[in-house]
């Protein structure tokens, strides 16, 4: 099992977990605010739609459906 | 790196094509590559499955991302520096395509294939009620997996009409068993077909027919969009939005191949004939001359689930159809092409380059897409400016 | 019987756009051709960065002139245009160009311009994200930025424009009292053998990151490339949009006219950029893209007669958006006869047979 943070929260998921359904099984269904400040979550799955980018690890823009959880890992939604 | 083939794209055509390639005779070495940006391969339709198999002899680079390609061919890679082949072999896939309606844009509203592709990732859906809506074969196997998975799948809406998808099926039987057992697995999974959702507010669903659902999921897409921006940065030609290729797989570039959903929308049994036959075409294997029944196939696909036209009509003023610019309909219903109403609202200049709004625009409108340049998808400064001259930084 | 218009204006980007605006307020109807979208070409492959430059006289004058009249439009100007009053912050990477920095404040304050100098520690304070070890800066107050596209179609709709989209091949096909042509780059096409050169510029757009920097950054080197007459050049020039992406400049390549990427020079133009902020190399790039500057050899534009009722507003190089307000005043008061808000010598197609 892997541990990580998002927004200063533990979530606890399987190896092998994306950090889209990491967030999404942990209750965030905010990963990010549209350019006018509506809340918006993961799309299409696939990294094409870009909705489901978050921080991770101080690095921006990152997208969380492409992005395996890694243990230590620092989520932050926007 | 160099290698003889390479292989944009590790789903079901990729892997086919890998297989055919290395059983070329006079291989020495690893001649051959794939590429793929998921952390794994299987694409879409073989996404977490264990078993996927890459021939040992092949590379495999994942999660990469191929932000340029140049002539010759140099693929620019954000993990993997420089890749050159003299044979490329496109199987890029598809995507899904979204058509905007009053809260598509509220979290809790995902792709059909997309909720799949979370729920392969780990998603857990157990005791969710969801609804599967949009169009295509797609929607049976999502909500298929999702039941599986525990959800409560409320219903499926299938904008296609009943009087299309029979005749369908009766014209490839082949495909009849498949169907049955789908429909099986869905026992008490409500069809709704010529129905689609024309609202999402507060967890509602309010379908095309009155009917209102409530939900913890709505799994929304409306059929797929082939990936051809490699293809297209390439020159490769695209007849009416595929990449026209000949017998062997070959696109109007040559050295260039592509196999599966971009050369047209047919499904696993398409993809796999055609990734075997380009891996063989560009290792310069013979052929098979038997003629291929994809093509029948797609159009008669593309006639069974036809998008009715009153869904290109759901949006209300107010409804955004460039999410990434919050461009919303009202914005962009004067404008006549394109280009101008990219330049004169942002709408297709974010961070999806267009993938998710140009598809829309096309249907709504009948704008047609711009050329691609690169980045094929954003990736950082430093790695886009990468010195190219020759010399191949691998960071690995 | 449909009467001609009273001008006809060859070319919709920024520089037409001004012209057909004045011309309009002075009682004219225009009709303007272009073969493209409205705000289409170099207008919105550029930066629309509205500077106040003072490598000559004459340039300044026009920038200057410009720059006032975009803070009046800036008033009437859709939200959707942007008008972002910023200021330029020009770089002084060291004490020589700290010197130089002097010397243009002076300039600026002789001129009635807001500007202010910046040491070390206020650079920081100002633009926290430039790379350690800079000299200080030149805050010029009264530049600004803008969507030029969108600009474009405010000023043509104010016009009450008639806008064709046709090819034009012959300006003396054209039936008007007046034909303007502001055809930037493709000039040479309709009057063969001006000195207007194109020029190629690139640019990259980032992904937003809001507050990165919060002015225009310019190196006070910037003029050598834009003056210079190098084939190629490229120098540090970072727009923070109103969105929050980074938009950066610039590049310059004399007699390249394909619209294809150069990864080269683009690649060239971005190291000069991380020289200056290196925490560009983190932010992620979503659009590069060229477009085809006007250049002349001296470097100002050329707008007025140049013959019979046939006039010329091109050649602006990279300050089209800037000076387009200025040098529509200029060629409306030689269509109207009117006297030149600024003398309009130095801009008269003739001083190149001088």
């Amino acid at each position: 099992m892997i541990k990580l943070q998002c927004d200063g929260r533990e979530i606890v998921v399987p190896e092998g977990t994306s950090v889209a359904a990491a967030l999404l099984g942990a209750g965030v269904s905010q990963f990010r605010s549209s350019v006018t400040g509506a809340p918006r979550g993961p799309l299409c799955g696939m990294g094409v739609c870009m909705e489901c980018r978050v921080t991770i690890d101080g690095k921006g823009h990152r997208l969380a459906c492409q992005t395996r959880c890694e243990a230590g890992m620092e989520v932050t939604t926007t | 790196m160099k290698f003889d083939v390479v292989i944009l794209g590790a789903g079901p055509a990729g892997l086919a094509a890998a297989r055919a390639a290395v059983r070329a005779a006079h291989r020495t070495g690893a001649p051959v590559a794939i590429i793929d940006e998921n952390p794994a391969a299987g694409g879409q339709i073989w996404r977490g499955n264990a078993q996927i198999e890459i021939p040992p002899s092949v590379r495999f680079f994942a999660p990469t991302r191929v932000f340029d390609i140049r002539p010759g061919f140099s693929l620019e890679t954000d993990s993997h520096g420089t890749i050159e082949t003299s044979k490329l072999i496109l199987a890029t896939g598809a995507r899904e395509l979204f058509l905007p309606f009053p809260g598509w844009t509220a979290p809790g509203v995902f792709g059909a294939g997309g909720l799949q592709a979370l729920v392969k990732s780990g998603l857990s859906v157990k005791g969710k009620r969801v609804m599967v809506a949009g169009s295509g074969p797609l929607l049976m196997a999502v909500g298929a997996t999702l039941r599986k998975e525990g959800a409560r799948v409320v219903g499926i809406a299938e904008q296609a009409q009943l009087g299309r998808i029979l005749p369908f099926l009766k014209r490839y039987p082949a495909k009849l068993p498949q169907a049955i057992a789908l429909r099986a697995r869905l026992i008490g999974v409500p069809y709704w077909t010529g129905t689609w959702p024309v609202r999402f507010e507060g967890d509602v669903v309010t379908l095309s027919s009155g009917r209102k659902v409530a939900v913890d999921y709505l799994a929304c897409g409306f059929g797929l969009v082939p990936n051809t921006e490699a293809a297209q940065l390439l020159g490769c030609r695209l007849d009416d939005g595929f990449v026209a290729v000949d017998s062997k797989q070959e696109t109007t570039v040559a050295g260039v191949y592509c196999a599966g959903e971009p050369t047209g929308i047919g499904g696993l049994d398409k993809a796999l004939e055609e990734g075997e036959r380009a891996g063989a075409a560009a290792t310069g294997q013979p052929l098979n001359r038997r003629r291929s029944q994809a093509g029948a196939f797609v159009r008669d696909l593309a006639w069974a689930f036809h998008l009715d036209p009153r869904l290109f009509d759901l949006a209300e003023s107010g409804t955004l159809l460039c999410r990434c610019e919050d461009v919303a309909h009202s914005e962009l219903a004067h404008f006549r092409e394109w280009r101008e109403a990219k330049l004169q609202t942002r709408c297709g200049m974010g961070a999806c380059q267009g993938r998710i709004c140009g598809p829309i625009a096309n249907h709504l409108f009948g704008w047609k897409p711009a050329s691609v340049r690169p980045p094929l998808m954003p990736v950082t400064l430093e790695t886009f400016c990468r010195d190219y001259s020759g010399r191949n930084a691998e960071e690995r | 019987m449909t009467h001609s218009p009273d001008v006809i204006i060859v070319g919709a980007g920024i520089v037409g756009a001004a012209c057909a605006y004045e011309l309009a307020q002075a009682g004219a109807r225009v009709e303007v051709i272009d073969s493209g979208i409205p705000g289409g070409g170099a207008t919105a492959a550029g930066m629309g960065h509205l500077v106040v430059l003072d490598d000559n006289e004459a340039e300044l004058a026009l920038t200057k002139l410009s720059v006032e009249l975009w803070h009046k439009l800036a008033k009437e100007l859709p939200r959707a245009a942007e008008f972002w009053p910023c200021g330029t912050l020009w770089i002084a990477a060291d004490d020589v160009e700290l010197a130089g920095a002097n010397t243009k404040l002076e300039v600026y304050q002789r001129h009635g311009l807001k500007a202010e100098l910046l040491d070390e520690r206020q650079l920081y304070e100002a633009e926290p994200n430039l790379r350690p070890g800079l000299a200080g800066g030149l805050v010029a107050g009264q530049d600004a930025v803008v969507y030029a596209p969108v600009a474009t179609r405010f000023l043509l709709e104010q016009a009450k424009a008639k806008v064709t989209r046709a090819v034009v091949k012959d300006l003396d096909e054209l039936k008007a009292g007046a034909v303007v042509c502001a055809t930037g780059a493709l000039t040479r096409e309709l009057v063969p053998g001006l000195a207007v050169r194109p020029r190629k510029g690139h640019l990259a757009i980032t992904d937003r990151y809001p507050g990165f920097a919060r002015h225009q950054l310019v190196e006070l080197g910037y003029l050598q490339s834009a003056h210079g007459e190098g084939s190629e050049s490229v120098a540090f020039n970072v727009q923070p949009r109103p969105t929050g992406q980074l938009l950066i400049g610039s590049s310059r390549q004399y007699d390249v006219e394909t619209a294809s990427i150069d990864h080269e020079i683009l690649r060239r133009m971005l190291e000069r950029a991380f020289a200056y902020m290196p925490g560009l190399r983190e932010c992620r790039v979503v659009r590069t893209w060229t477009g085809l500057r006007a250049s002349t050899p001296d470097k100002l534009p050329v707008i007025g007669r140049l013959r019979g009722n046939v006039y010329l507003a091109t050649g602006h190089e990279g300050l089209g958006v800037t000076t387009s307000l200025g040098t529509a005043r200029i060629l409306a008061a030689a269509v109207l006869g009117w006297p030149s808000p600024i003398p309009a010598e130095p801009y008269r197609v003739e001083r190149f047979d001088d």
